[in-house]
């Protein structure tokens, strides 16, 4: 029994410790930002990687979601005979939910996981440290541009797959399942409002972004510098983003949605 | 010991450091005075701290106790942007090169150059190609880290630690790895840039007799202490038993090579009862 809450002690003690290295981490990556208008180029590349090569799980998925909400909602509606409905339906739960949420679980998957392996291998093979001892400081070099990067591609990224999962849902609903192509569109223009539902969307992977590319940043940064521990890095990374991403849309939605 | 060195003849001066990795001491109570000028050579067994002892240099780790003092100045009591201004006079040649994996062998050499100088492009060509010429590796400053041996990848980043033309550089194990020609040419390279450019030296090696030859002074390192220091000869006639063995590689003496461990053939006979 004794034993159980030193173990929980420790391993609260621990946790807190590492917090407070990640906000230490967070606050001196930020202070790197002015650095990246100097040297734009950074930026480019790692939007580059972080960005751009997540399209294409992010273009596929949001077409398969499209399709699957709307054949599911058809489904429903149809049984009220409000097929016309079909359209607003699909884009409300991917502009305020899955759009966000889906992207930022693929996103760690995809581009955090990578982001951990690359900077937890530069640790291991001592290129921050080399990097020191040239007086370049790696979290301004290194760190802040992939930052950056990730927070600008995710709600891109979030927007391309609400986009295209609109469209899969007009494939299957007005394609396969004869919807109306004009109700379709016109109740979903009419209906999903610009403020409430598109900027909300907007400001979750915005934090989503900040939040997911911080802990793939961070636990690569403090990895144990060996194979094994980069791994483990790894795995933690996509983990604790998506307890991460879960845990804040609660919140989020709950402060945006509850009126 | 303290020696006698005038301290102002002193780039780098370690004073009665003390230094823990965790709970174990590495450094216990040190001191070591690096000249001007000077090829310093430290020696020691391996897992005595002769990296850390550079990375306390480099002020990337600080000690528990006593102090480090690079070109006069305090490096633990140094600001962020101090220390940073301090490293550009230092040149660090890592164990393992640390070579930037995503550059070629041009770029990571120029990478320090494109950091810290607004040379044109031109000039910072000229200074690369006389850099990787140096180390006889002009013709492969295309490939990457990848498709460098291991001998080449810390040419390389010796090319790299001189780029910005410091004032003294540390070396972490250059000879190893290098086939008799390179480390010929490594050996003569290091002696000249001390020589021609006053660069001050601080070498980190295992290699007895090479380190011998051209270094100006030795300290000899073991647990967490110097056993022994002087000129090349002092040491080579050093009445130490440890600095004997160590500098001739015997297998018996006072060292130990293994690692404290139970009686072998017990140990080996001991399956059974586990
Ligand atoms: N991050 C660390 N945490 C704990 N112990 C460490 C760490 N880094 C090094 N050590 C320990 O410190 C000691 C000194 O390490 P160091 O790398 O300085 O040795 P070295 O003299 O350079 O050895 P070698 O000649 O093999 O390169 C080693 O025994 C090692 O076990
Ligand atoms: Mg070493």
């Amino acid at each position: 029994m004794l034993q159980l809450f030193q173990h929980l002690g420790h391993q609260t003690l621990s946790s807190f410790r590492k917090l407070g290295r990640g906000s230490y981490f967070l606050v001196n990556t930020l202070r790197g930002f002015p650095n990246i208008l100097i040297r734009p180029r950074l930026l480019v590349n790692q939007m580059y990687s972080v960005g751009v090569l997540s399209f294409l799980i992010i273009t596929i998925s949001g077409l398969f979601v499209g399709m699957v909400l709307s054949l599911q909602g058809y489904y429903t509606l149809s049984d009220f005979g409000a097929e016309a409905s079909l359209g607003v339906m699909v884009a409300t739960a991917l502009v305020r939910e899955l759009g966000p949420v889906v992207t930022a679980l693929l996103f760690a998957g995809r581009a955090g996981s990578a982001l951990t392996a690359e900077v937890g291998l530069m640790k291991a093979t001592e290129q921050l440290s080399g990097m020191e001892m040239m007086a370049v400081d790696p979290i301004q070099r290194i760190i802040a541009p992939r930052y950056l990067a990730g927070i600008i591609s995710m709600p891109i990224l979030a927007i391309l797959f609400s986009s295209i999962g609109v469209l899969g849902g007009h494939l299957v609903g007005v394609g396969m399942l004869n919807v109306d192509d004009g109700a379709y569109w016109a109740q979903m223009q009419s209906k999903l409002d610009f403020r409430d539902d598109i900027i909300n969307g907007m400001i979750k992977s915005l934090v989503f972004g900040c939040v997911v590319t911080w802990i793939a940043l961070f636990e690569g940064y403090d990895a144990i510098p060996t194979s094994e521990g980069v791994s483990r890095a790894t795995t933690r990374t996509v983990v604790n983003s998506a307890f991460a991403i879960l845990g804040l849309d609660f919140i989020l939605t709950a402060m945006m949605f509850g009126d | 010991m303290e020696n006698s060195h005038n301290v102002s003849h002193n780039l780098v001066s370690v004073h009665n450091l003390s230094f823990y990795h965790g709970q174990r001491k590495i450094f216990d109570n040190i001191s070591m005075n690096f000249e001007r000028g000077k090829i310093t050579a430290i020696m020691g067994p391996s897992g005595t701290g002769k990296t850390t002892l550079l990375k306390l240099i480099g002020g990337q780790l600080v000690p528990s106790n006593g102090k480090v003092i690079v070109d006069g100045q305090n490096v633990q009591q140094l600001t962020r942007t101090q220390l940073y201004e301090l490293r550009k006079k230092m040149g660090m040649l890592f164990q393992s090169g640390a070579l930037l994996t995503d550059l070629n062998v041009y770029d990571n050499v120029a990478f320090p150059l494109r950091e810290h100088t607004h040379l044109p492009e031109s000039m910072i060509r000229t200074l690369v190609l006389m850099k990787l010429q140096a180390i006889g590796l002009r013709g492969a400053r295309n490939l990457m880290p990848n498709e460098l041996s291991g001998g080449m990848a810390r040419r390389v980043a010796l090319a790299r630690a001189i780029a910005l033309d410091p004032l003294m550089i540390m070396y972490d194990e250059p000879f190893t790895g290098q086939d008799p020609i390179s480390l010929g040419v490594l050996l003569h390279l290091i002696k000249a840039l001390n020589t021609t450019l006053g660069l001050t030296s601080i070498i980190v090696s295992h290699d007895v007799h090479e380190t011998s030859a051209i270094a100006d002074y030795i300290y000899v390192i073991s647990d967490g202490k110097v056993v022994d220091q002087g000129t090349p000869q002092d040491i080579k006639h050093s009445d130490s038993d440890w600095v004997q063995q160590f500098m001739n590689g015997d297998a018996d003496g006072p060292v130990h090579f293994h690692y404290p461990a139970p009686d072998y053939v017990d140990d080996l006979l001991s399956y059974s009862t586990h």
